[in-house]
């Protein structure tokens, strides 16, 4: 295995009032989807804005392909903030020439990858649109471009789909697996929790400045796998095995059922499939493990840690 | 460094592109050339000759009419009211000024008929006329000749020397008054548009929240320095611009329409009108003209020390608010919320101006002028309004440009403390004790 591209080492921030980060290690593997993710202040983008060098950590450390971060960085990690814009009334073309050579490109280098880049999203008629003068959606292009221009290893996208509408949501999906593909890291961070999900290889969840789980996203589905199995089907089911328990959220009508059924430990999915087909009665139509979103891992780590936990309202419903 | 260059670059050249620019660069020279010239166009224009008829009942005009005067010529009408005022209307004459039968210990009952009303220099000429010609008439009753009298009247000027230790060198206080003036006012007026100017460009980046996108490439404080930088830029080119336009439109106008032309047809008409007295006096004209020149000859401001000084208190004085606007920029999100942060940066700018005006310009080594042109606060605009009087020690020169160096290392390091964390602070009125802990934030 590569060695990561990031590694944060136990990195505190104190603002005057509140703590944002206590004590948070990370470790963002080579060339994957890496999704940092909790709810609004957790303190996610604290650690990101410690990470683009935008503020420093009060103790701890953050390496960078294993070197301490330091300046000559900047030009090989690539931000799209949660908080961004662009200069109104500046032309698309000059633009990106400027955030391009303020990353460290020289002016030809600039030029041919903006050419490049203006090409692959077919908007190359824009360069001499002034940005007030072109839709949100464009916007957001020639916005995402100005992250990516430079072609950093490490790109950290902050609430990337946030003003996003559908279409250019999809294009964004596509262009960071795209990205990806190519060797890119990237840095993922939402409190959407499920709007990443299928995207992300790795995650960390952050809670109240502290993480709260990390690793690859199987891993940790794996390890929140909740032993609960769907059953669906017709005829007379009734569950009284010992090892077997029905949930409450089970549903019968006339012949048909729709049941939740937890295993307890030692029995396989095999055993419960062959006490429901055992006495005849029952025809099995479908069969499936119910897999834990991220949503319902993060709720139910938190509550273990703490057992206060009310989750935020925009948390709940997203 | 190349950061900041090219972040300066983006500054100037968005700011030197717009049109408000390009407007404001030539508006400017035309309102200074505007000053000088309007004066002198009035002057011109009213040389349009006004006509009063005089009617002179009493004798008084009896042996030759007032010399024709600031462009005034007068013409005799029959010396019966009625019959005059039926003239008056036939020859549409401007004025008609009516001489009553008078006792000329007392004299009363002038009277002067106009079809619009008289401005008031054509009522004080044709006043001064009469009076005038009271006066001759009163002399030669008291057996005196006028031009014995014009003969003791005495003009004096008083030329000013100032001593110090270089010597004695002579001053003018009118010359150097009006360069003081010019200086400060300059730079007050500089530091203004172009304070705000940083302000609402630190703003704008907030309000666009774009500002996290450039921070994640460059230091704040490299992005603070680059704005002030770029701007000061836009203020020495626009400056330039102004003085190099400001000279052309005032020579062109000058050319056509210069001081020593305009005497020139003066003497040229009076000559015309009254002969030998009055080329006397032209001359003096003539001569008071060439005063003004010789005061700036004589006045030894030493103009290059001066523009080199100007040149440091204006850019010094800039660097110094500049940074302060743009951290009270970054601390807010409207225009609105900047009011009480820009009483404390404006006041001692605006107090330095009235302030000059009682003092410093009356008493430009006085113990108010002293300290003011020390403290860095109102060292560019006081300073430069000293300076031209003469007299300021190399001491006191170089001590307030030392300290006013300090200060703007000073107000940018306090500025670059607020601003890096302002620029990111969305949302939050922000309060004097929030600031001052800003400034021990950790990077």
């Amino acid at each position: 295995m590569k060695p990561p591209i990031l590694e944060v080492r136990d990195v505190r921030k104190q603002y005057a009032a509140h703590t944002a980060l206590d004590g948070v290690s990370l470790s963002v593997p080579e060339g994957s989807i890496f999704g940092l993710l909790g709810p609004n202040g957790a303190g996610k983008t604290s650690l990101i804005r410690i990470i683009t060098q935008i503020t420093g950590a009060d103790t701890g450390e953050v390496l960078f392909r294993g070197e301490r971060l330091n300046p000559s960085h900047i030009g090989r990690i690539g931000y799209l903030p949660e908080e961004r814009g662009l200069y109104k009334k500046m032309k698309v073309g000059e633009q990106l020439m400027y955030l391009a050579q303020l990353k460290g490109l020289s002016k030809d280098e600039a030029r041919q990858k903006i050419k490049g880049w203006l090409e692959r999203f077919d908007i190359k008629s824009w360069s001499e649109k002034n940005i007030e003068d072109l839709s949100k959606g464009m916007q957001q292009k020639v916005q995402f471009i100005a992250t990516v221009v430079h072609e950093p290893e490490l790109v950290i996208l902050d609430e990337p789909f946030s003003g996003f509408d559908p279409i250019n949501a999809n294009l964004l999906k596509d262009e960071i697996l795209a990205m990806r593909d190519r060797g890119t890291s990237i840095i993922f961070s939402t409190h959407r929790m499920e709007s990443v999900e299928e995207m992300c290889d790795h995650i960390a969840l952050i809670n109240r400045s502290r993480k709260v789980l990390d690793g690859p996203v199987r891993e940790v589905r794996n390890a929140y796998r909740a032993q609960t199995y769907e059953v669906e089907g017709t005829g007379h089911l009734m569950i009284t095995h010992p090892d077997f328990e029905e949930l409450e959220q089970s549903k019968r009508e006339n012949e048909h059922f729709r049941v939740l059924v937890k295993l307890h430990a030692g029995t396989t999915p095999n055993d419960l499939l062959r006490y429901l087909i055992g006495p005849g009665n029952v025809e099995v139509h479908a069969f499936r493990e119910l897999v834990p979103s991220i949503n319902d891992i993060f709720i139910r780590r938190v509550r273990e840690t703490q057992p206060d936990y009310v989750p935020e309202t925009d948390t709940a419903l997203a | 460094m190349s950061k900041i260059w090219l972040i300066a670059q983006r500054e100037y050249l968005t700011r030197v592109r717009k049109k408000s620019f390009l407007i404001m660069s030539l508006l400017g020279p035309l309102l200074t050339a505007g000053i000088f010239a309007v004066p002198v166009l009035i002057a011109t224009l009213s040389d349009k000759d006004k006509v009063v008829a005089v009617a002179d009942a009493g004798g008084l005009f009896a042996d030759k009419l007032p010399e024709a005067q600031n462009d005034i010529t007068f013409k005799r009408v029959s010396a019966d009211l009625p019959t005059a005022k039926a003239e008056f209307n036939k020859a549409k004459y401007d004025a008609l000024l009516y001489v009553p039968k008078l006792d000329i210990a007392n004299p009363d009952g002038f009277q002067v008929f106009s079809r619009k009303g008289l401005g008031m220099t054509l009522q004080r000429d044709i006043e001064r006329s009469v009076e005038n010609a009271v006066e001759a008439q009163r002399l030669k009753n008291a057996g005196l000749d006028q031009a014995v009298l014009k003969t003791m009247k005495a003009d004096v000027s008083l030329k000013t020397i100032s001593l110090s230790e270089d010597g004695e060198r002579s001053s003018s206080t009118g010359i150097s008054t009006g360069v003081a003036y010019l200086c400060g006012f300059l730079i007050y007026m500089f530091i203004f548009i172009y304070g705000i100017q940083i302000m609402r460009g630190v703003m704008e980046e907030k309000t666009n929240r774009i500002v996290e996108v450039v921070i994640s490439s460059v230091k704040p404080f490299q992005l603070m320095m680059g704005k002030v930088l770029g701007i000061a830029g836009v203020g020495f080119t626009q400056l330039a611009l102004w003085v190099v336009l400001s000279f052309g439109i005032t020579s062109a106008i000058a050319g056509s329409v210069s001081p020593d032309k305009i005497v020139q047809n003066r003497v040229e008409r009076v000559n015309a009108a009254a002969g030998a007295t009055a080329t006397v006096q032209a001359k003096s004209t003539k001569s008071e003209g060439n005063e003004i020149v010789k005061a700036f000859k004589e006045a030894d401001l030493n103009f290059g020390m001066i523009a080199g000084c100007f040149l440091f208190y204006f850019l010094g004085g800039y660097l110094f608010y500049g940074a302060l606007f743009g951290a009270i920029g970054s601390a807010v999100d409207s225009e609105t919320d900047t009011q009480q942060f820009m009483m404390p940066v404006t006041m001692p700018l605006v107090l330095t101006f009235v302030v000059a005006q009682a003092t410093l310009t009356t008493n430009p080594n006085g113990q108010v002028a002293f300290w003011m042109s020390m403290i860095p606060f109102t060292s560019p605009i006081a300073m430069m309004m000293r300076l031209p009087f003469g007299g300021v020690p190399m001491w006191q020169l170089g001590l307030s440009m030392l300290l006013l160096i300090a200060g703007f290392l000073g107000t940018i390091w306090l500025a670059g403390r607020i601003y890096r964390v302002g620029i990111l602070m969305y949302g939050k009125k922000v309060t004097y004790g929030e600031l001052s802990k800003w400034l021990f934030y950790k990077g």
